[in-house]
């Protein structure tokens, strides 16, 4: 006899793998969407965990803001490269170009909301029929409510009245032509699980996750990366800060926070002791108290 | 450390919401920006301290009307333990999310409100506790500081329940009297009740023993996926991939494959880069049979000494969940584990008033119903009885027209 140590990332994990396999057994052409984020990272290595040594039965699907974080795009492509898997991007540009999404102006501008017409492009383009995605439900309280499959109309809304009751650990599939359904494995983790498991697996991040000095600029509050994307102005004083990101999103989007955490031992006593939740560095959560409601109404991841 | 999954039961007036609330704020759960956003509500208690429920109210509609409509999880973790609490809304209506919060749970907390008692709600949340099978049982008697802290409305409020708990058989309970507005018993032990001589609500869920918890001997692993790489190095790898529902497979058991009754032995267990001797109840592995059988998703591999049962008829509780009625003229989908077949409800046996127990004939079931029923499905089920194995003893309906959940089926018998 084997001895028998299940603990709760063993449970956390073992449970993602379940998920991800139903996807692959109930669904026609499912798709992983990978933002470069540590929590689609993290998806990554648990799709290694539920197919290998077969390969994965999707594709990674990124959609690309065109104002990524460099680091994250290398990161990406040098992934890519190692697991060997097929990688789709949607180009949150070439909407543009094609008029299909027209650029915010303004000193807030970014490409966060215009990514959501792009990934429903993308998704009608391959007819994906489910999307598994990173989100969990301690990011936000309009998360905390949604289910592991949870169904998009054929407008990619999410209707959070008729959710479908999601019981022990069956999950109903079955949708419309048309619809398609989000499925989020690490529902039930939180962001200190994702970094907890991230260290024990010994996973690699993009560089932007640790401690470095970067150029930044102050708005609302919170602490921006100067970068072209920013729309910037006299009033803006760019500075030299020790920084490091808590997410990886659109660099018009995405604030910093000042840190010495160089290491992921850092990082995880850094977010036990931290005061400020995951998402309350993204300027998008703040728009209004039910910002993210709207936007999965609308789509959105 | 190991995970608590609980679910609370109660209406908004007995204060969950503010129990829960109180729980993730006591443990320093609660963020600055949501602490922050949670201070800039409107929403205040009359001495103008924080409304606590509304870090459990999740949707807009539900922060408009002040009561919770849906089931939200929440996480938090001391030192001992990680945490996952189903909150589910206690208002009759919403009977379907309550079965839905407890079916994954393994304790559950029941509130009654010390100035009322045990009341019909309490009757109703505490009969779904025992339908679903839940082992253990808190029963938070709150607002003892509506009460004067007195023992004798607690010891009173006890009897009451124990009768009850009697009626549904509900075999581990434990009573603590709280006040989650005052914060009396919840994180911390109360000052004002000094007769009371058990633990906090928190020391107690931290260390309840939930290892015995569905971890029945029979081994059972729904096959969710085949991997086969077909690659030159990988040519012959053929892996079944699935979670082990209950018991353990061991290399060299003996094991059957339903539904073909095909015999063989497990001859490796892979999990990721690691082969493993054995596999447990709760781990996603890929098993490797000594003889090439046909197997495919939807097929259960299970020991050969312990077969589940196997029958097309199924005597079954069934908690309705949509808005549409069951229609015994029609066929639905049933799914049981990765298994999908098609199945009519032939017979209602009984509906039960789950405000006071009671059995009665019904031709309808509407949403939020609960009774027993005959179970007709086109191929027969490998399942376990609920009560023996909760993770192969249940089930759900999906109504093809529209794809929607509409029933969970509890298994209570093999109709011959």
């Amino acid at each position: 006899m084997s001895t028998y140590n299940f603990d709760y990332l063993d449970e956390l994990e073992a449970e993602a793998i379940h998920i991800l396999r139903e996807v692959a057994g109930q669904f026609e052409k499912p798709a992983l969407l990978f933002s470069g984020g540590k929590d689609s990272i993290t998806l990554v290595r648990l799709a290694e965990k539920a197919f290998r040594p077969g390969k994965f039965p999707f594709p990674l699907v990124h959609i690309d803001t065109g104002h990524n974080f460099e680091e994250t795009i290398t990161y990406r492509d040098q992934m890519v490269e190692r697991i060997g898997e097929k990688l789709i991007v949607g180009s949150v540009q070439e909407s543009i170009d094609q008029g299909k999404v027209v650029e915010q102006t303004g000193k807030n501008a970014s490409r966060n909301a215009l990514q959501t017409v792009t990934l429903l492009d993308t998704i009608a383009k391959y007819s994906f029929d489910a999307c598994i995605g990173g989100a969990r439900r301690d990011e936000e309280k309009a998360r905390a409510k949604e289910r592991i499959f949870s169904v998009r109309d054929e407008f990619g809304q999410w209707d959070p009245k008729r959710q479908r009751p999601e019981l022990w650990n069956i999950y109903n599939g079955k949708i419309h032509k048309g619809e398609n359904i989000r499925v989020f494995p690490i529902s039930n983790w939180t962001e200190l699980d994702v970094w907890n498991y991230i260290r024990r697996e010994k996973i690699d991040l993009p560089s932007i996750y640790f401690s470095h000095e970067r150029d930044c600029i102050t708005r609302n509050g919170q602490l921006m990366a100067a970068s072209p994307f920013l729309n910037m102005d006299d009033e803006d004083v760019v500075e030299r800060k020790q920084v490091r990101f808590r997410t990886v999103g659109d660099m018009s989007c995405t604030a910093a926070v000042e840190s010495d955490a160089f290491l992921i031992d850092d990082i995880i006593s850094e977010i036990s002791a931290s005061k400020i939740s995951e998402r309350g560095a993204r300027m998008d959560d703040k728009v209004s108290e039910a910002a993210m409601e709207d936007r999965k109404k609308g789509g959105y991841f | 450390m190991n995970i608590l999954k609980f679910f609370t039961a109660g209406s908004v007036d007995d204060g969950k919401s503010t129990l829960i609330g109180r729980l993730l704020y006591d443990t320093d759960s609660i963020l600055a920006d949501q602490l922050e956003a949670l201070q800039s509500s409107n929403r205040k208690n009359d001495d103008g301290s924080i409304d606590l429920a509304i870090l459990t109210d999740g949707l807009r509609a539900e922060r408009e009307q002040g009561i919770t409509i849906d089931v939200a999880y929440k996480y938090f973790q001391t030192e001992k333990r990680k945490f996952i609490i189903a909150d589910t809304p206690g208002h009759i209506q919403y009977t379907r999310n309550m079965v839905t919060g407890a079916s994954t749970a393994n304790l559950a907390i029941i509130l009654i409100d010390a100035r009322n008692g045990v009341v019909e709600q309490t009757i109703r949340h505490s009969y779904i506790v025992s339908l679903l099978g839940i082992k253990h049982v808190v029963v938070c008697i709150n607002k003892m500081d509506m009460v004067d802290y007195s023992e004798t409305v607690y010891s009173s409020i006890i009897e009451k329940y124990k009768i009850l708990a009697q009626q549904l058989k509900l075999a581990d309970i434990t009573y603590i009297p709280v006040s989650a507005l005052k914060g009396d018993n919840v994180v911390q032990a109360s000052e004002n009740m000094d007769w009371y001589e058990g633990e906090s609500l928190l020391h107690f869920l931290e260390k309840v023993d939930t290892d015995h918890l569905d971890r029945s001997q029979l081994a059972r692993m729904p096959v969710q996926w085949v991997v086969r790489p077909q690659t030159d190095e990988l040519h012959d790898y053929r892996g079944y991939a699935g979670r082990v529902l209950s018991g353990i497979f061991n290399l060299n058991d003996k094991v059957t494959v339903l539904p073909s009754g095909a015999s063989s032995t497990v001859e490796k267990i892979d999990f990721f880069d690691q082969t493993l001797d054995a596999a447990h109840a709760g781990q996603s592995v890929i098993i490797h049979l000594k003889d090439d059988v046909d197997i495919s998703r939807g097929d259960t591999i299970v020991n050969a000494s312990a077969l589940p049962q196997e029958t097309k008829l199924i005597e079954a509780d069934l908690c309705w969940m949509d808005t549409r009625a069951l229609d015994t003229s029609i066929m639905y989908n049933i799914q049981h584990n990765s298994k999908i077949t098609k199945c009519k409800i032939s017979e209602i046996l009984h509906k039960v008033d789950i405000n006071t127990l009671e059995k009665h004939a019904a031709d309808e079931f509407k949403l939020n119903d609960i009774g027993r029923v005959i179970v007709k499905t086109a191929d027969a089920l490998a399942f376990d009885l609920y009560d023996d194995n909760r993770a192969n003893g249940s089930a759900i309906l999906v109504d093809t027209r529209t794809n929607l959940t509409v029933g969970a089926l509890m298994f209570r018998a093999a109709v011959e």
